[in-house]
């Protein structure tokens, strides 16, 4: 008889293996990185480029500058680029991140010599005409109308910019930063950023020589650096004194928290541990923050915490959207979990569902071969290498209640965090 | 191709194997032939809090994933207006723990007063967080019941009102559960590093003893053809108008569907379609506008939704709208643009076989649809479709007499709330 109160046996997870990447240094000073495993016949290629030094005044242009590369170079207009990627079912994106720009092209292995010259013509020879610089800054300008009309936009760059001042990690821009933006600025500042001896390419699919060699071949020796190096050193960030951010939304029927601080990066030791600590916190669906305030009392539909870990270092944070008429109960439960971790030892029995969790989550994380690229990008912008993952899985699996403790009372003092609540206080 | 194997268990049971030896975890998708199309009026959204309700313990296990977390595993669910799917991934060597859990919940809940009440709760607040508190956010509460008068899908997901959530009760809910969560009303996939063989043993001994329950047999009004223009308007907090107009469309498996879903992406897919190209960029009329269809099993809704700019009323942006519409209904689409939005449609396929999950959910769904191996046949479905036919199409479909048009309008104070936040920063 089939005794369905007890749980079959469960078996120890295994390490995750890695894929190691190929490496192809070219004669421009960019680096190649490769990643060859999979059936399907398809790659994704991945253009990185450092960020330059933010400029207060005028704060867009990284993020600008990347948006625009699909929009028109001295040979092919928006709408030929638009037309060339869409015409072999590739997908094309220009985004910005807080360290990088990043162009990412997903193609048919079988298309790769068509579409390849227009990622060449971008990221070589844009030229932000005019006329699509207005469309942008008008369309950005509507979105962002849009965007403030969201408690937790509006909570996330409220405390994006207490916490990292006039900064890229804490720009906050405004209709006005978007009216500022110049086609001579942005021409400027493409040129210096746009180089090969800023650029990092990921290459991650079903690799063989032939399109090894259409890379290389467009990415080598035609692609030449400029006069000028790229300037990717950013200010000291600066933090607020000011802890505490209250924006009133008189009809709001939730209001949005976040709560946190700036904290340490990968390239800390103590990163893995922290990332142990954020998962008991709030960084899985039986963590302590959702099973008191969404499992037990139903205030919220989600309540997480995060740790990021960004080159000029990282934070901890907390975000959910509570009924507004429970907002102040929520933000004494999280202190109180705060605390608790500072003064009590996490029984073991919960430390260790949280090890396996982790481990299964590392595991679970290899989907396919593009995830091994992005697991190497982690390491290496954080200039460390595989080896991080053989100390993450032993830290998880030595971790002692004792270090959880000590590790809140190093990292966590809710009183010196910050605190943005917008909507009902 | 995705491969698989099918066998069906003596209480009705279906189940299919994807097995996939290039990575170390396996998936469990379940899912169960029940969405809110099957909700009574008078409580609707109960499909979806029932979704909640199958988190907080089954009769033989106190908490659903605790378990699960232990040994490295995730999950999540969602419901829509056809069905509501549950899955699992994990490492799978801890195979077996998915199937004594999801075995136990498929025989009976725990049904407590606390899950219920906590779950309220949370859907409460998922309410508000979505659909409320969110500019636009209540657009499918609005539009649902204008598209659809005698059919289900006239309300979401989340259901008509607050009320019907706030009113649930435990007899309903155990009802519920008696008629649609039995083992012949579900589909269960499972993906990864597993072997049918052991599959199979595996769903004999966990849900072959499960009783097949009673035959649900579906009898929901069918939605009769539009043959009126309806229009309503509403004056909103929001930061900018926007226009939606929605159409009856076919259903997932009737005639015309995949025309039709290609007739979306010629109008809107990437920043080479005919919206954004004509409306956006070309006549400078709108910031954003997108069209799709919502892929229902019955009657669906083809939604062409479009923020115009400020300084455009929204007679000129309906009328834009139209323009485009009619050149799909008077010109065939010329054979390089269907061959774009074919490829595109195609390498879209493509890319999803490279995600596990993805494979599962799709084969448990087309199972649903009829035959698993509906997905393999996917694509040759849409590279069948001629220009005819997706004129035949638009000329069916875009008239004035089968449009629901849902206009939000600005209210004028707006852009003063926004200076407002700003200055608190």
């Amino acid at each position: 008889m089939l005794d369905r109160t007890l749980a079959p046996h469960f078996g120890a997870i295994e390490r995750i293996k890695l894929l190691e990447p190929g490496h192809i240094k070219l004669p421009n000073g960019c680096n190649l990185y490769y990643f060859n495993s999979g059936e399907q016949d398809l790659v994704r290629i991945e253009w990185v480029f450092g960020n330059l030094r933010f400029n207060p005044a005028k704060p867009l242009l990284n993020s600008a500058v990347v948006s625009m590369l699909t929009e028109g170079t001295s040979k092919l207009s928006a709408s030929q680029i638009a037309d060339h990627i869409d015409f072999y079912g590739a997908f094309l994106q220009s985004e910005f991140g807080y360290d990088h720009s990043v162009v990412t092209l997903y193609s048919l292995s079988k298309h790769l010599g068509s579409t390849l010259p227009v990622i060449k013509d971008m990221v070589t020879d844009s030229v932000f005409p005019e006329s699509e610089l207005e469309t942008y800054v008008r369309n950005q300008q509507q979105k962002l109308q849009v965007s403030l009309q969201k408690n937790d936009v509006v909570a996330r760059r409220t405390f994006n910019k207490a916490m990292n001042g006039d900064s890229v990690y804490g720009l906050a821009a405004d209709a006005v930063d978007y009216q500022q933006l110049q086609r001579e600025d942005m021409l400027a500042h493409f040129k210096q950023m746009y180089q090969p001896s800023n650029c990092t390419i990921f290459l991650a699919g079903k690799i063989d020589d032939s399109i090894l060699r259409l890379i290389t071949d467009a990415f080598g020796d035609t692609w030449v650096n400029g006069t000028e190096t790229a300037d990717t050193t950013q200010p000291e960030l600066t933090s607020a004194e000011e802890h505490f951010y209250y924006i009133e939304k008189p009809d709001a029927i939730q209001s949005a928290i976040r709560i946190g601080t700036r904290s340490i990066n990968r390239s800390h030791p103590d990163f893995p541990a922290m990332q142990v600590l954020n998962t008991i916190l709030g960084g899985y669906f039986g963590s302590r923050l959702m099973a008191n305030i969404r499992e037990d009392k139903g205030y919220t539909y989600g309540i997480g915490s995060g740790v990021t870990s960004l080159k000029h270092g990282g934070s901890l944070f907390i975000a959910t959207e509570v009924g507004a008429d429970v907002c102040r109960d929520t933000l004494s439960e999280i202190e109180k979990e705060i605390n608790l971790l500072k003064t009590e030892l996490v029984p073991q029995e919960e430390l260790d569902l949280v090890r396996n969790y982790m481990l299964g989550s590392l595991l679970g994380s290899l989907e396919n071969v593009f995830s091994h690229a992005d697991k190497f990008k982690n390491v290496y912008f954080a200039g460390l290498d595989y080896t991080y993952y053989d100390r993450y899985t032993n830290i998880i699996k030595a971790i002692t209640p004792q270090d959880i403790l000590s590790l809140a009372n190093k990292y966590l003092d809710f009183d010196q965090m910050y605190k943005v609540i917008v909507g009902k206080y | 191709m995705v491969k698989f194997n099918r066998f069906t268990l003596n209480n009705g049971l279906r189940v299919l194997v994807h097995e996939d030896n290039t990575t170390p975890m396996a998936v469990v998708n379940i899912l169960y032939d029940v969405g809110a199309r099957d909700e009574d009026e008078s409580q609707t959204g109960f499909a979806h809090l029932f979704e909640h309700l199958m988190f907080g313990g089954s009769v033989n296990i106190p908490t659903y994933d605790e378990p699960l977390q232990r040994v490295g595993g995730e999950n999540n669910a969602f419901t829509s207006n056809d069905i509501t799917n549950y899955y699992v991934t994990l490492p799978a060597v801890n195979l077996e723990t998915a199937f004594w859990l999801e075995s136990d919940r498929m025989l009976s809940l725990a049904f407590s007063e606390k899950s219920l009440e906590v779950q309220r709760n949370v859907v409460m607040e998922e309410f508000k967080q979505r659909y409320l508190n969110q500019p636009y956010g209540d657009v499918w509460l609005r539009l649902r019941p204008m598209v659809y008068k005698q059919h289900p899908y006239r309300w979401a997901t989340i259901g008509k009102e607050l009320s019907h959530i706030e009113n649930a009760h435990i007899d309903d809910v155990k009802a519920f559960f008696k008629k649609h969560y039995t083992p012949q009303n579900a589909i269960m996939v499972v993906g990864g590093d597993v072997k049918t063989e052991d599959i199979k043993a595996l769903a004999e001994k966990w849900f072959g003893p499960i009783p097949a329950g009673e035959k649900y047999v579906r009898n929901i009004p069918q939605e009769p053809e539009q043959h009126e223009e309806r229009r309503e308007s509403v004056t909103a907090k929001v930061p900018l108008n926007d226009v939606y107009i929605a159409f009856q469309a076919p259903g997932r498996m009737e005639d015309g569907y995949y025309a039709v879903d290609l007739m979306g992406d010629v109008l809107s897919r990437g920043n080479s379609s005919r919206l954004y190209r004509s409306l956006v960029k070309d006549q400078q009329l709108f910031s954003d506008i997108h069209a799709y269809m919502t892929g229902s099993f019955d009657t669906g809704m083809f939604v062409v939704e479009g923020k115009p700019l400020e300084t455009v009323s929204i007679e000129q942006a309906e009328a834009a709208i139209w323009e485009q519409l009619e050149l799909l209904k008077q010109n065939d689409v010329p054979a390089d643009e269907l061959t774009k939005v074919k490829n595109k449609t195609e390498s879209t396929l493509m890319f999803s076989e490279m995600s596990l999950l993805d494979k599962a959910m799709n084969l448990a769904y087309y199972e649903l649809l009829g035959d698993g191996d509906l997905l393999n046949q996917e694509a040759d479905h849409y590279l069948h479709i001629t220009a005819a036919q997706i004129r035949e199409q638009a000329n069916r479909i875009f008239r004035k007499d089968n449009s629901s048009t849902l206009i939000y309008l600005a209210e004028q104070n707006t852009a003063e709330e926004i200076e407002t936040d700003k200055s608190q920063y």
